[in-house]
């Protein structure tokens, strides 16, 4: 019995799934991965390319650190600062932008912090800081969060010195939302991943439309020079996909509950 | 409770229609978790054989050190992993990041001490029984080895259980050194991750009840395939 | 065949955490026949036993067989007062000894099946040893060191807690391996076992050897008031 057993076990454990001719792995961000665009990309990338993109959900930060150690081929995030610095210090070869969509401000529908009636991404953070109503920062480092704290000093406040309300949980796109329902917090988020958030409660969209919320993607191949196993010939056939006209159609045509998320921008080269 | 209501229906269709990506992840769940327990059990059981038989200097520091090592934090393992096993780290040029085989060997050192550590206490108990007899017969270490191991076959597949219930059940080490890539890496446990992130608590807690039923049928299958072997009374 | 024999012990002794179980021990045996280790409860005779096996450490003296020690040590077998059985079959039981020793499977199951037949156990060879009663289990326990034909054999109070007929089944089975030329040393506070079996008598009291001699002399004229009160049935302190 015994032998039979281990005999079935090691069958189990050596099979394995087919795969494409071509694998590339690429860093993506949560809230890219969160809005759903990803599941219409990439089997349209397999038929086009033959090519399986394997991607590593990560917050931006985290994603900036794949590649750096060149355990990754690419990368797609939304953080300018940090990605311009990523290719100055030699990690990436370039920094290509491909689209964008919008952060929104979340809190709960009673809104005691007036965010509704707000004129601007300022005006809505200083009037949630003079109410004290509940915060939830994604705390994670990610571009969400940088975002957030770039604003906080637009607003000429520093988000160091806040009281209770304002709780930085550390966690992805998702885990902060629940949080954010589950202490019917104020919460910033991009429009995508609160579209697609299954756990609503009592939130909804409060402030959305300033310029300065808009969130631009951009695709970094890592650098072969740095890292030699990296499959830069896949990342260039990836990016050369991603600026196409199909890959804009897509991109534009993708709603979720009839609302367009992302604006393709990417510039022919 | 409307969530756990909904979960147990969709758990149910997710099942009864043989859900194909469900039915994918399952596997892959399957797949790692055995060949984990697989190896972890070549290792752990002749360990704990040996600990058992051989009387040597820092024998009761070994057995104190994995019964420590049961309780290790598997975000560690997974981290240390990471690190190993990073383009940038020793054995990068393995390539072994973000593959399945990274989440077995993360698995392996979870459980490895577990089993070592629960295989221990019975062959312990069963070599004070047998130890006069074996000593008597002047049979080899290697030869006390394999009778332990044989004769305790049925504790040791509780061992094992133990073990393949800890790896089954694991989300923190395969997350980091997996990467939840889908169609590649991702399992149940971080499929439920990701869906309770994506604030679907009912697919969450479908993918939950799907992975404890997994879990209880391992179990039953192969405790009712080593009844039918013979109706021994242990 | 007792290429093993004559064994000389000199001043032979086992301690076990500074407390002397038995010796100093000084006898020569010849291995003739059945050796029968008398005493009261607590006289060293089952500790002699295990320092001459083997199975309990020499702390002081020698013990010297004929042929270097761990050839001697090869050619026995021990049965226990308790009998040690494995969590296998009655043949595997059986079986072991003489798969350790590199026997093919399908010759050691052979043997092993004649050998349950020999003491009776040929109707469960499938059942598991541990759920024999008693005097099954005592048995094969003396089958099982009996298969691989050691040249001596220990037995340490192998009838203590058996009935009648299962004890005359083992006396049996005792009597057929001398008649095969085993030499056989067995321990027992049983009179009429000894009797009944033996060619030489060690009678031990206080972990000592008291007297040793051939068994016709031991019970007929014995030379120690001790072994003496022994032998009427009286309490020896």
């Amino acid at each position: 019995m015994i032998r039979k057993l281990s005999v079935a076990l090691c069958a189990l454990a050596i099979g394995t799934a087919a795969q494409a001719a071509d694998v590339m792995k690429m860093a993506v961000t949560t809230s890219f991965h969160n809005s759903g665009l990803a599941e219409v990309l990439l089997p349209e990338i397999l038929t086009d390319l033959d090519l399986e993109v394997q991607l590593l959900v990560v917050g931006t930060g985290q994603a900036l650190k794949l590649g750096e150690a060149g355990d990754v081929d690419a990368i797609l995030v939304h953080s300018r600062a940090a990605e311009e610095a990523f290719v100055e210090q030699g990690f990436g070869t370039h920094r290509r932008e491909i689209m964008y969509n919008d952060f929104v401000f979340i809190g709960p529908e009673a809104d005691p912090a007036g965010v509704k009636a707000a004129e601007s991404a300022v005006d809505s953070l200083q009037k949630i800081a003079t109410a004290e109503a509940n915060f939830v920062s994604r705390g994670d480092d990610s571009g969400t969060h940088k975002m957030e704290l770039s604003l906080w000093s637009k607003a000429g406040l520093d988000a160091g010195t806040f009281g209770d309300w304002y709780n930085a949980v550390g966690a992805g796109m998702g885990a902060a939302l629940n949080t954010a329902a589950g202490l019917d917090a104020y919460i910033l988020s991009d429009r995508a991943s609160w579209l697609n958030f299954g756990n609503k409660a009592d939130l909804g969209l409060l402030y959305s439309g300033d310029p300065v919320l808009f969130n631009q993607y951009a695709f970094l191949p890592v650098n072969p020079e740095k890292h030699g196993h990296v499959r830069n010939d896949l990342a260039m056939k990836l990016e050369d996909w991603l600026t196409s006209d199909k890959a804009k159609g897509l991109i534009d045509g993708y709603t979720i509950g009839g609302e367009t998320l992302f604006v393709f921008n990417a510039e022919p080269m | 409770m409307v969530d756990l209501w909904s979960g147990l229906v969709q758990a149910f269709w997710l099942v009864v229609t043989f859900n194909s990506e469900l039915v994918e992840i399952a596997l892959r769940s399957l797949r790692v978790s055995f060949t984990a327990l697989l190896v972890a059990s070549l290792i752990a059981m002749p360990l704990a054989a040996i600990l058992a038989v051989k009387r040597f200097r820092w024998r009761r520091v070994v057995i104190a050190v994995l019964n420590a090592l049961m309780g290790l934090p598997p975000v560690v393992v997974g981290l240390v992993v990471y690190v190993l096993l990073s383009r940038s780290g020793p054995l990068g040029v393995l390539g072994l990041l973000f593959t399945p085989t990274a989440m077995v060997i993360a698995q392996v050192i979870i459980i490895v001490p577990l089993i070592a550590s629960i295989a221990h206490q019975s062959l312990r108990d069963l070599w004070q029984e047998y130890h006069d007899l074996l000593i008597s017969m002047n049979v080899t270490q290697m030869q006390k080895v394999t009778t332990l191991l044989w004769d305790a076959r049925r504790a040791l597949l509780t061992a094992a259980l133990a073990g393949f219930g800890r790896a089954i059940g694991e989300v923190g080490a395969i997350m980091i050194v997996g990467g939840n890539i889908d169609h590649a890496t991702r399992v149940l446990t971080t499929a439920i991750a990701l869906e309770t992130g994506k604030g679907d608590f009912a697919l969450a807690l479908a993918l939950g009840f799907v992975l404890i039923a997994l879990a209880i049928s391992v179990s039953l299958a192969i405790h009712w395939l080593s009844r039918t072997e013979r109706e021994g009374s242990w | 065949m007792s290429a093993l024999f004559p064994v000389v012990l000199d001043s032979a002794e086992t301690a076990r955490r500074g407390q002397v179980l038995a010796g100093p021990v000084n006898l020569t045996l010849d291995g003739q026949g059945i050796c029968v280790v008398l005493g009261p409860n607590g006289a060293g005779k089952t500790s002699l036993l295990r320092l001459m096996h083997g199975a309990a450490r020499l702390t002081a003296g020698s013990i010297r067989w004929s042929c270097p020690t761990p050839q001697a040590r090869r050619a026995q077998a021990f049965v226990f007062q308790r009998p040690v059985m494995l969590r296998r079959t009655v043949l595997e039981n059986l079986a072991y000894p003489l798969r350790i020793r590199g026997v093919r499977r399908r010759e050691a199951m052979q043997r092993a099946a004649d050998w349950a037949g020999r003491v009776g156990l040929g109707g469960m060879l499938d059942r598991q040893a541990p759920v024999l009663s008693g005097g099954e289990q005592q048995k094969l326990a003396l089958a099982r060191a009996l298969i691989a034909e050691p040249a001596l054999l220990f037995l340490d109070e192998p009838c203590a807690s058996l009935d009648g007929r299962a004890m005359r089944e083992i006396e049996e089975i005792l009597l057929a391996a001398r008649a095969a030329g085993t030499s056989l040393i067995l321990s027992t506070h049983d009179m009429g076992q000894a009797r009944r079996l033996a060619d030489e008598v060690v009678f031990m009291l206080h972990g000592k050897v008291h007297e040793a001699g051939p068994a016709h002399d031991f019970f007929n004229q014995t030379a120690t008031p001790e072994a003496r009160a022994f032998l009427h049935g009286d309490i020896v302190e």
